[in-house]
């Protein structure tokens, strides 16, 4: 053939076509060599959650039984339980939860419907973009000298939900702008066609049709929120707590009572903090136990939120 | 031009209301009142629930700088930057946050170390490689990798992985800034490989197909056309981690002891600024003490350096973004 004797001939066309060949064969090698790293660190990543759970199931399953639940923290480590720390936990998140979506959700929506363009506006928005960058532990600073000391809040429930709600508050403004951002124009139009006002258009369509996303961010700022540790280390919470807030109901005089707001209080990652920081296993075994909990809480909440955007963004159609 | 000023209609007509009986008017007229001054109402309480954010940084820099002023009157700022020794709370007390700082600065570079490069790559494998099926199920997985609690990954580091490495390593201590540094990276993986996969995925698909039509593979497209792309992105998802890593309290104040000295040497135990802060809140201070006056000292510097990170980022942020 007369190419092939050509290119043997000359030699150099064919040395050519070899060496693309093997720059064609180098980059496909490499290629599926990165697709291999790629899954080689999701394995990884999956591997350590999977190491870390495990660790903590194989320690701290044994401890989960009821007496857990209904004890009190207690000196001797098999008797010791996280009572204190779950009900102060579902106190503290409860008082976040009341201060942070109010306003949180009435901060993104002013900043959605109301806000003019003004420099106002810019500085409350630079500002929710810069908070949420602030390290909790500087929550913890605030919360101990305006809270604890300036208000006279002391080593409270009020304190710590006070100061959880401050923190989680840019996530439940985000969320909240997020959603509302994903209504057309339209929806506002048609409602102020038909004569509705400001507040109107806003409380009977963009709070309802927001609704889900609006859900997942407070849930999701919730359960930071329940995990959130330095904090309320920093406004000097107690670590042993053997006695239960005042309870709400039942008192005699008063259908509802506020005393436990200001009960001192435990929860549950500081009783775990506290468990971790002895050196007895017994107690590090409780420690993994409360972990476990402590996850499951957090995990399920997110799960909850991730579920709720996906089953709501399915049914929505504009 | 100019316009001729309008004579203003007499009042007897306009309150009349157009043939209207006076009632039906004047209760329309309090009603629009009514409604007017609510929606107005209303609009101030939304007004102030935007402005809590604000009065909320204005509060902790009132009261970081406050604090600290108290705190610079005793101690020098001099020895506060130079001195190499934090023993606040010592007889022969020093005030040296170097001795602090190294420690923040050891713990983050190492967490920084596992954080990037398995962050990166598992955006670059979520967003150019990975089939759809894996990152409709690792995505979600991730998120939840990072709402993991903090003080889990204390524990983890401190019962798990330490005595991991104890094996390999026998001599390494109890507490050391090796092990939380490590598992603070892996906290911070999330964060990063979700921040960076968005912004490579918000690279026009033509660009990639350009690419693809060029003979590239993938790796040659998401590295040299994707990656420089998303370069500010990528730079921003960086800048979080550094943050997170800095400000990050619960792990090292339980894996890498609480014990300051000036040493970048991951295996040795040290104290960062917020360990310390959380060692002083465990203690019983008396307000208004010196002891009480450092911890908001440190946490100036730590919220300083915060702040550093983020203009660093949004600089980044505008020299690198690319507009399509």
């Amino acid at each position: 053939m007369p190419a092939d004797s050509l290119t043997v001939a000359d030699g150099s066309p064919d040395a050519h076509l070899q060496a693309v060949r093997h720059l064609i064969a180098r980059h496909k090698t490499l290629d599926w060599l990165f697709g291999l790293l790629g899954v080689a660190a999701l394995m990884f990543a999956m591997l350590v959650f999977a190491m870390l759970f495990g660790q903590m199931l194989v320690n701290g399953f044994p401890h989960l039984s009821w007496d857990f639940f209904t004890s009190f923290p207690s000196r001797r480590a098999a008797s010791a339980g996280i009572l204190s720390a779950w009900v102060g936990t579902i106190l503290v998140m409860l008082v976040t939860a009341v201060v942070a979506v109010p306003l949180g959700v009435g901060a993104g929506i002013y900043l959605e419907e109301y806000a003019p363009k003004n420099l106002l506006t810019d500085i409350i928005e630079i500002n929710v973009t810069n908070l949420a960058g602030v390290p909790s532990i500087i929550y913890g600073l605030l919360a101990l000298a305006l809270f604890v000391y300036q208000f006279g809040l002391g080593q409270s429930i009020a304190a710590a939900g006070l100061t959880l709600a401050l923190l989680i508050l840019p996530v439940v403004i985000v969320a909240t702008r997020e959603a509302i951002r994903t209504i057309p124009q339209q929806i506002r139009e048609g409602a102020y066609a038909c004569g509705a006002t400001k507040w109107q258009v806003v409380a009977h369509h963009i709070v309802p049709y927001s609704l889900p996303g609006i859900m997942t961010g407070v849930i999701i700022g919730l359960a930071r929120a329940i995990g959130e540790t330095a904090p309320i280390i920093t406004i000097g919470a107690l670590t042993f707590i053997a006695f239960l807030p005042p309870s709400p109901f039942g008192n005699p005089g008063h259908l509802i009572s506020f005393d436990w707001l200001t009960a001192p209080f435990t929860v549950m990652p500081i009783q775990m903090f506290n468990w971790i920081s002895r050196p007895e296993a017994a107690f590090q075994a409780n420690a993994a136990a409360a972990g476990l909990v402590l996850v499951v809480m957090t995990l399920s909440m997110n799960a909850i939120a991730i579920w709720i955007r996906y089953h709501f963004r399915k049914r929505i159609k504009w | 031009m100019s316009s001729i000023p309008l004579k203003p209609l007499s009042p007897p007509l306009l309150e009349a209301g157009a043939g209207q009986p006076p009632a039906a008017a004047s209760m329309r007229r309090s009603m629009n009142l009514r409604r007017r001054l609510t929606e107005r109402g209303i609009e101030g309480l939304l007004l102030l629930a935007a402005l809590v954010s604000v009065f909320t940084t204005l509060a902790i820099v009132a009261i970081l700088v406050w604090e600290s002023i108290l705190f610079f009157r005793t101690v020098p700022l001099i020895d506060f930057l130079t001195d190499t020794q934090w023993t606040p709370l010592f007889d022969d007390a020093h005030f040296g946050i170097i001795a602090l700082l190294s420690g923040t600065l050891t713990t983050t570079v190492v967490a920084l170390l596992v954080a990037i490069p398995l962050g990166t790559i598992l955006a670059i494998y979520l967003s150019e490689f990975a089939p759809f099926r894996v990152r409709e199920v690792a995505k979600p997985f991730l998120e939840m990798l990072g709402g993991v609690p903090t003080i889990v990954y204390g524990y983890f580091a401190l019962l798990f992985v330490t005595p991991l490495l104890q094996r390999f390593y026998p001599d390494l201590p109890g507490f050391n800034m090796l092990s939380a540094g490590l598992v603070m990276g892996i906290m911070i993986v999330p964060y990063v490989s979700s921040l960076s996969e968005d912004a490579m995925r918000a690279v026009p698909m033509n660009m990639r197909e350009a690419s693809y039509a060029m003979g590239a593979t993938r790796l040659q497209t998401a590295l040299f056309v994707v990656t420089p792309a998303a370069l500010s992105g990528l730079a921003s998802s960086y800048i979080l981690g550094i943050s997170r890593a800095v400000g990050e309290t619960m792990v090292v104040a339980i894996a890498a002891g609480m014990q300051p000295s000036f040493t970048f040497n991951p295996t040795e135990p040290a104290a960062t600024i917020t360990a310390y802060i959380v060692q002083v809140a465990l203690g019983d201070l008396p307000h208004g003490s010196i002891g009480y006056q450092t911890i908001f000292a440190a946490g100036l510097t730590l919220l300083l350096i915060t702040l550093l990170f983020n203009i660093i980022g949004h600089i980044l942020r505008k020299r690198f973004r690319e507009a399509y």
